[in-house]
């Protein structure tokens, strides 16, 4: 479980780019790319240090109007997910 | 796949010249009759037409990237074409000022090729003393703020070090450490008596490197490629001929992998002559072995077909003679002896080393 007050960062590795030819958010690493959904590439796009988890839920419940409990077990899935693979930092390391 | 492929990395082999002589090296037996016929203009379109057709990532390469003089321009090209940039280098020779210039174009990542723990092993298997240069150039990438990649190719003489081989990786900071046991194509075929390892070491080091990856989650990458010879089942190979990669060869040939032009009888188009795009799409070279059509039995009829693609063309062609036949080292080739017999020489005393150089060795290895 990341901190809801932890300000995630992409990885030094790691870049987000727009994939022009399928019209999705794609992020690259070395000999790697994963492609992201719309709500990914939403998360991804916060995940700047500037932002909270716990502010990141928040934007996402209001674009989408729903319940920030329901969105914040999806961003925590989805960052844990990237944290393990090394795409994300969480502050402290 | 009812899907249109599209690639989404190129590998540009930028010249197969190196100041290393890797014993396992992957370049062709006769990589001295090639030569780096493509100009810095060809590169820039390769690289333009690349990203045209779907082409996400680059990884510059070679031989050694650092020989081209216009490695900088075909940087600051990829990074204007938001390609991430990966520099593939045995990490000389190259100056600090150099690395910087190649950071402020935009270069994404570093990867350092380190082929041992210690100075005599390491400089023992490149054929040259460099490893101390090495761990210089890898700094240096920390230093700068670049993302580092450690690559060690992994072989009977120093499986048993991945433990102190992690070491080093975290001692330098590394983001990822990439532990690739050595695929027999190439020079490594050549020596491949040398260079085969016991199933007790590679499940020693296999288990180490697990443990690692686990320890290090979120802090260093670590990816243990297991080899073929000691697998159930073959790898993917380049996710699929002509599926996901397109490499350029020095002079200029579009291939579905690194290995492709020594299987006779198939014709590569360049490209000076062609598009990239038509290349990719209808080439006779590009097309001989996508999809399915192609195999054999028991690929044909295999529910993994789909999940190896029959395993690796070169492989099956430089132990059977057929690149359309099974990869052997799938278990339910016809032909799996050829990998038991290989196998089972290890318990042998390992033979001599034969360096890369640019005389083709003899066929006996």
């Amino acid at each position: 479980m990341i901190a809801d007050d932890a300000r995630p960062t992409l990885a030094a590795k790691v870049r987000l780019r727009w994939d022009r030819r399928a019209s999705r958010y794609m992020l690259l690493y070395p000999q790697r790319g994963l492609v992201l959904n719309a709500t990914g590439a939403d998360i991804v796009q916060l995940c700047t240090g500037e932002h909270t988890v716990g502010g990141i839920v928040d934007q996402l419940a209001g674009k989408y109007a729903r319940e920030p409990a329901d969105v914040a077990q999806q961003v925590q899935t989805f960052l844990a997910r990237l944290a393990e693979r090394g795409l994300i930092r969480c502050g402290d390391e | 796949m009812s899907e249109e492929p599209r690639p989404y990395t190129l590998v540009a082999e930028l010249t197969y010249r190196c100041p290393l002589r890797c014993v396992y090296c992957s370049n062709p037996l006769d990589w001295a009759s090639h030569t780096d016929a493509l100009s810095t203009e060809d590169w820039l379109r390769v690289l333009r037409e690349a990203e045209e057709l779907g082409v996400v990532q680059v990884n510059l390469t070679g031989g050694e990237p650092l020989l081209r003089d216009d490695l900088e321009a075909l940087v600051e090209e990829a990074q204007r074409l938001e390609l991430y940039t990966n520099l593939i280098t045995s990490g000389i020779p190259l100056a600090r000022e150099r690395l910087e210039r190649l950071k402020r174009l935009g270069l994404d990542n570093v990867q350092v090729s380190i082929q041992d723990v210690t100075a005599p092993a390491s400089d023992r298997i490149a054929g040259l003393r460099s490893f101390e240069r090495k761990l210089q150039v890898a700094r240096w990438v920390k230093e700068l703020g670049l993302p580092l990649t450690v690559n060690t190719v992994l072989h009977r003489d120093n499986l048993d070090h991945v433990g102190e081989i992690v070491t080093l990786a975290e001692s330098l900071a590394a983001d990822r450490l990439e532990l690739a046991n050595t695929q027999y194509l190439g020079w490594a075929l050549v020596n491949r008596q040398a260079l085969l390892p016991t199933r007790g070491q590679l499940e020693r080091a296999r288990d180490l490197a697990r443990a690692a990856r686990r320890r290090l989650t979120g802090r260093m990458e670590v990816l243990f490629v297991t080899p073929d010879y000691y697998a159930e089942f073959p790898k993917a190979c380049m996710d699929g001929w002509g599926r996901r990669f397109i490499v350029i060869s020095p002079d200029g040939l579009a291939l579905p992998c690194h290995a492709a032009r020594t299987l006779p009888g198939l014709v590569f188009d360049n490209v000076r002559q062609r598009s990239l795009g038509e290349i990719w799409r209808d080439s006779a070279g590009f097309t001989a072995f996508r999809g399915e059509s192609w195999m054999a039995e028991p690929c044909r009829s295999c529910e993994r077909r789909g999940l190896d693609f029959g395993g690796c063309r070169c492989q099956a062609f430089h132990l059977t003679g057929d690149a359309a036949a099974t990869d052997p080292a799938c278990s339910l080739s016809p032909q799996h002896t050829l990998i038991e017999t290989a196998r089972a020489a290890t318990a042998e005393p390992a033979a001599e080393l034969i360096f890369r150089s640019p005389r083709r060795p003899s066929p006996t290895g």
